[in-house]
């Protein structure tokens, strides 16, 4: 058995080796290395690691409250760690701003939908390829030869991502004018607009139908066949997350307490109790 | 020494004005998310309205009420005609406006705020008006070296008396504790079963009333107003109320009268040309600083 | 090729031919040789000006400012100073005052363009009373107080060719609006732009989506204030005189109004509001002392009724090349 670290508060993570070795041989994408997240009183994360691996999809799941999104909130700068570091390819993420992270190759998607509801759904894609760019105020307004190729290769790469989730024909619908579903779609598609290298989604299954959800795991799953990408995913819907996930860990109260194959971690005994809560104790 | 407590007092009255104004601002914010431009003009009014009955009213009030019955009769006046169109203006102007979001709602207030103060103007007369010099008796206190007049004793007592009574609706009863969880989200607190249209009408009852008040103790104390006068004070008054805290009634208070020491130890030592200045300086120092405000709450967005 | 995927310009959505009508009044309405109008027009002008350069703060990005006459002030005092005491020409100092007022936004606004919504709108509005009550101080002896500073030039190149009259000031601040106008529309339709209206929808997915929130904020006061300098020094020469109390908070309410009646980020709604502003107080003259009675029921109504605008902006087809369409994909 392999034991994790956090010896010291008597609780171990166990993973088994055959688990280890499926993913030791991979390229390591994000590193998270003994993260710790303060606000007040309240430790949202306690000394959390992770590796997500180059080209897999790696879910974190855990009862509500135990740190998950704050975790992808660290990952991609919206907060600073107060403790332990968050390593992307290669590179320590520390002082970074959220836009810079992007830059760098990690998109994200938000737990309740934050579209730019009155543009375009065409103009939410074409956003994402901001970062990419680099036409200046100048040669914005002088309309200059070096813009124009800029923007119609924004416009284009746009649509391409816009028809891939589906969605080309709502190009030019308000945001927030179209169903739930395709608005987490289009979310999507304004990630991957940013050419990321890890595409971080949060609870993307929320709200849908059951339909909806098979078809964002299928799509989930050809993105990976199709592009060089990594994904990492916040989930509570255990039919997606142990449809398409290649590795699980699980989170309690800021910290993590199990992680590993999908169908391992399904019948973990702590998996269970930190959902559940333990048994009752028998009644006299 | 002398001059520093005579300051401070001097402070403390203007102080009672601002936060007496700045109650109706936070209020009305806190729960409503709407920055009240026309809160001023309404002070305003109130001032114009004590004119009226004090000024032009002499005759009368001395005969019938003695010249106490005259002061209370003209605060009590002016705080119920107050109430009354602060909530017409609430119904008229803001109800319809509420689904379309807060930048028609600052459109519709600056509306108002001109309305109101033009008709100041076309009823009153665009000079300055003036009341008159001994509503109440110019007798004064004398504490060791400090001069404190009865006018301004009247004022602080006054104020307090108000504040503490605000204070303890607010705090200590539960509709008050209806207000401040509508203050804190309108929206659970109204699927909590608290009827939101009682507090509606409640704040811009008394707020405005608060501010009527305010607007005839300004009168009596400086005895010029002008129709103009509304947009500084409520300016000065919305200071006061981000400096204690958006949305925190306690924090108006205290507010207002840090702004008014503020305001007068920065005439007093630095220069009374640039008091405004210091105070508008101080203010963008604080939300800097401590956008919260001194008693606020930290709010965080959840992403 | 489909029919109906035909793409449109983006915002030209006035027909080409109301345009043309528009402009062809504008250069033949000197020709009426009431100077009266004509100068009427003249602060037509410099109305849309400010409107247009508070646009791209309020109406693009969504910034609350209600001190944008702080900006203009900041633009029309370095005209007046540096031409009464320095003699500098006029047209010189243009860019020299655009630069001073958008340095000045650059300064001040730095430190406080992370504050939330209606915190931004207090700060400005003391940054507004700040210039306005500095000004009326007369702070070492060169703003010259209450009165401000008079004996300000015409605009001039050389001695043949002054802009002295009613007619030329009318010239001069049109042209300045349509190169305005140009260039806006330009940024409308450009990746800044984009960056700009998804800051307003959003913040926070903005910056999670690769935008650096901060440089684009701070970009569009740095813009809207040098506009707003260039209409000061305009304002300046043709007044001649400058004075604290043209520059107060109703003014910056009035620019406000102006974004928000006329359609927010919405160029031709803007003109009109800028239209409405100036108008009103004419076509009313008559009424005298009602007129800002009916000017501020007007506003409450115009929220009541059409909080969007006169003329709300219109998003819709993006003008560039598809790629889906020459192929024919394009029934997704």
């Amino acid at each position: 058995m392999f034991k994790d670290n956090n010896l010291n508060t008597g609780i171990s993570v166990e993973t088994d080796k055959v688990d280890e070795n499926i993913n030791g041989d991979k390229k390591v994408v994000l590193e998270i290395q003994e993260l710790t997240k303060r606000f007040g009183g309240l430790i949202a994360v306690n000394s959390f690691d992770l590796r997500v691996n180059q080209g897999r999809i790696s879910s974190i799941i855990g009862p509500n409250g135990a740190g998950k999104t704050t975790v992808f909130n660290v990952v991609t700068g919206i907060y600073q760690p107060d403790g332990g570091k968050v390593i992307f390819k290669g590179g320590d993420l520390a002082e970074n701003k959220p836009h810079q992270i992007v830059a760098k190759g990690i998109a994200r998607t938000f737990q309740n939908i934050r579209l730019f509801s009155n543009m375009t759904c065409l103009e939410n894609v074409m956003s994402g390829q901001h970062c990419r760019g680099s036409a200046g105020v100048w040669s914005s307004v002088f309309r200059s030869s070096h813009q124009i190729k800029e923007e119609n290769r924004i416009g284009e790469l746009a649509e391409g991502r816009l028809h891939q989730v589906g969605l080309w024909k709502f190009k030019d619908e308000l945001a927030k004018n179209i169903a739930y579903g395709s608005q987490r779609m289009l979310e999507i598609a304004r990630a991957l607009a940013t050419n990321p290298d890890l595409l971080v989604l949060d609870e993307p299954s929320s709200g849908l139908s059951d339909r909806e959800s098979e078809d964002l795991m299928k799509f989930l799953k050809d993105l990976l066949k199709e592009e060089d990408l990594t994904i990492l995913l916040i989930e509570h819907d255990m039919n997606v997350v142990m449809g398409i996930s290649d590795w699980v860990t699980v989170m309690d109260e800021g910290r993590k307490i199990a992680e590993g194959l999908p169908e391992n971690i399904y019948h973990n005994p702590l998996v269970i109790e930190a959902y559940l809560g333990k048994e009752e104790e028998e009644e006299l | 020494m002398r001059v520093f407590l005579e300051q401070l007092l001097n402070g403390l009255t203007i102080g009672s004005f601002y936060a007496l104004i700045a109650l109706g601002y936070s209020m009305v914010f806190g729960v409503m998310k709407l920055i009240n431009f026309a809160h001023g003009d309404l002070f305003a009014l109130g001032s114009y309205l004590g004119f009226t009955i004090l000024v032009l009213g002499t005759a009368y009030i001395t005969s019938y009420l003695g010249l106490w019955g005259g002061m209370i009769a003209a605060i009590i006046i002016a705080a119920i005609c107050l109430a009354v169109v602060g909530t017409l203006v609430e119904r008229i102007a803001y109800r319809k406006i509420y689904p379309a979001g807060r930048l028609p709602l600052v459109v519709s207030a600056l509306g108002v705020s001109i309305f109101l103060q033009n008709s100041i103007m076309v009823v009153w007369g665009p000079r300055p008006q003036a009341y008159t010099a001994n509503v109440v008796p110019s007798a004064y206190l004398q504490i060791g070296e400090v001069r404190i007049t009865l006018l301004q004793i009247i004022i602080l007592v006054l104020s307090f008396l108000l504040m503490s009574i605000l204070y303890y609706i607010i705090q200590k009863t539960t509709f008050g504790a209806a207000i401040r969880a509508s203050a804190l989200d309108r929206d659970t607190a109204a699927l909590m079963g608290i009827n939101i249209n009682t507090i509606i009408f409640f704040i811009f009852a008394l707020g405005p009333a608060l501010g009527g008040t305010a607007g005839v103790m300004v009168g009596m104390y400086y005895r010029k107003i002008s129709f103009i006068m509304g947009w500084n004070y409520g300016l000065k008054a919305f200071t006061a109320t981000i400096l204690g805290g958006i949305g925190n009634i306690p924090g108006a208070m205290i507010g207002g009268l840090l702004l008014g020491v503020l305001e007068m130890l920065g005439s007093g030592y630095i220069s009374t040309a640039y008091k405004d200045v210091f105070v508008f300086i101080v203010l963008i120092l604080v939300l800097i600083f401590r956008p919260r405000g001194l008693l606020g709450e930290k709010v965080a967005e959840k992403v | 090729m489909k029919e109906n995927n035909k793409l449109k310009p983006e915002n030209i959505f006035i027909k080409n031919w109301l345009v043309i009508i528009l402009i062809t009044a504008l250069l033949l309405f000197p020709l009426s040789g009431n100077n009266y109008f004509i100068d009427v027009a003249f602060f037509f002008g410099i109305y849309a000006l400010l409107g247009l350069s508070l646009n791209i703060i309020l109406g693009e990005v969504g910034l609350f400012n209600l001190g944008h006459m702080g900006f203009m002030a900041i633009g029309a005092y370095t005209t007046a100073i540096l031409n009464t005491h320095f003699g500098i020409p006029i047209i010189f100092l243009m860019p020299v005052s655009a630069l001073a007022a958008a340095g000045f936004a650059y300064l001040v606004c730095s430190p406080i363009i992370h504050l939330r919504g209606d915190y931004l709108c207090i700060v400005t509005i003391g940054m507004g009373e700040i210039i306005r009550l500095t000004l009326n101080n007369n702070p070492f002896g060169i703003t010259g107080g209450p009165n401000g500073v008079f004996g300000i030039d015409f605009p001039s190149l050389g001695s043949f060719f002054i802009i002295d009259n009613s007619t030329k000031f009318y010239f001069l601040i049109w042209i300045i609006v349509g190169l305005t106008i140009f260039a806006l529309i330009n940024l409308q339709r450009s990746r800044i732009g984009r960056a700009w209206n998804c800051i307003r929808e959003d913040e926070i997915a903005a910056e999670a989506t690769g935008i650096d929130v901060r440089y684009y904020k701070l970009l569009a006061f740095i813009l809207g204030a040098g506009l707003a300098g260039v209409a000061g020094n305009i304002y300046a020469s043709k007044l001649m005189i400058v004075s604290p109390e043209s520059f107060d908070f109703m003014e910056s309410c009035m620019l406000f109004c102006i974004v928000l009646i006329g359609g927010m980020g919405s160029i031709p709604g803007v003109l009109i509001g800028a239209a409405a502003i100036s108008l009103f107080p004419e076509v009313f003259r008559t009424f005298a002392q009602y007129r800002m009675l009916i000017f501020g029921s007007v506003m409450v109504m115009m929220m009541i009724f059409r909080p969007g605008g006169i003329w709300p902006r219109k998003r819709g087809a993006v003008e560039f090349k598809s790629l889906l369409l020459k192929t024919g994909r394009d029934n997704v």
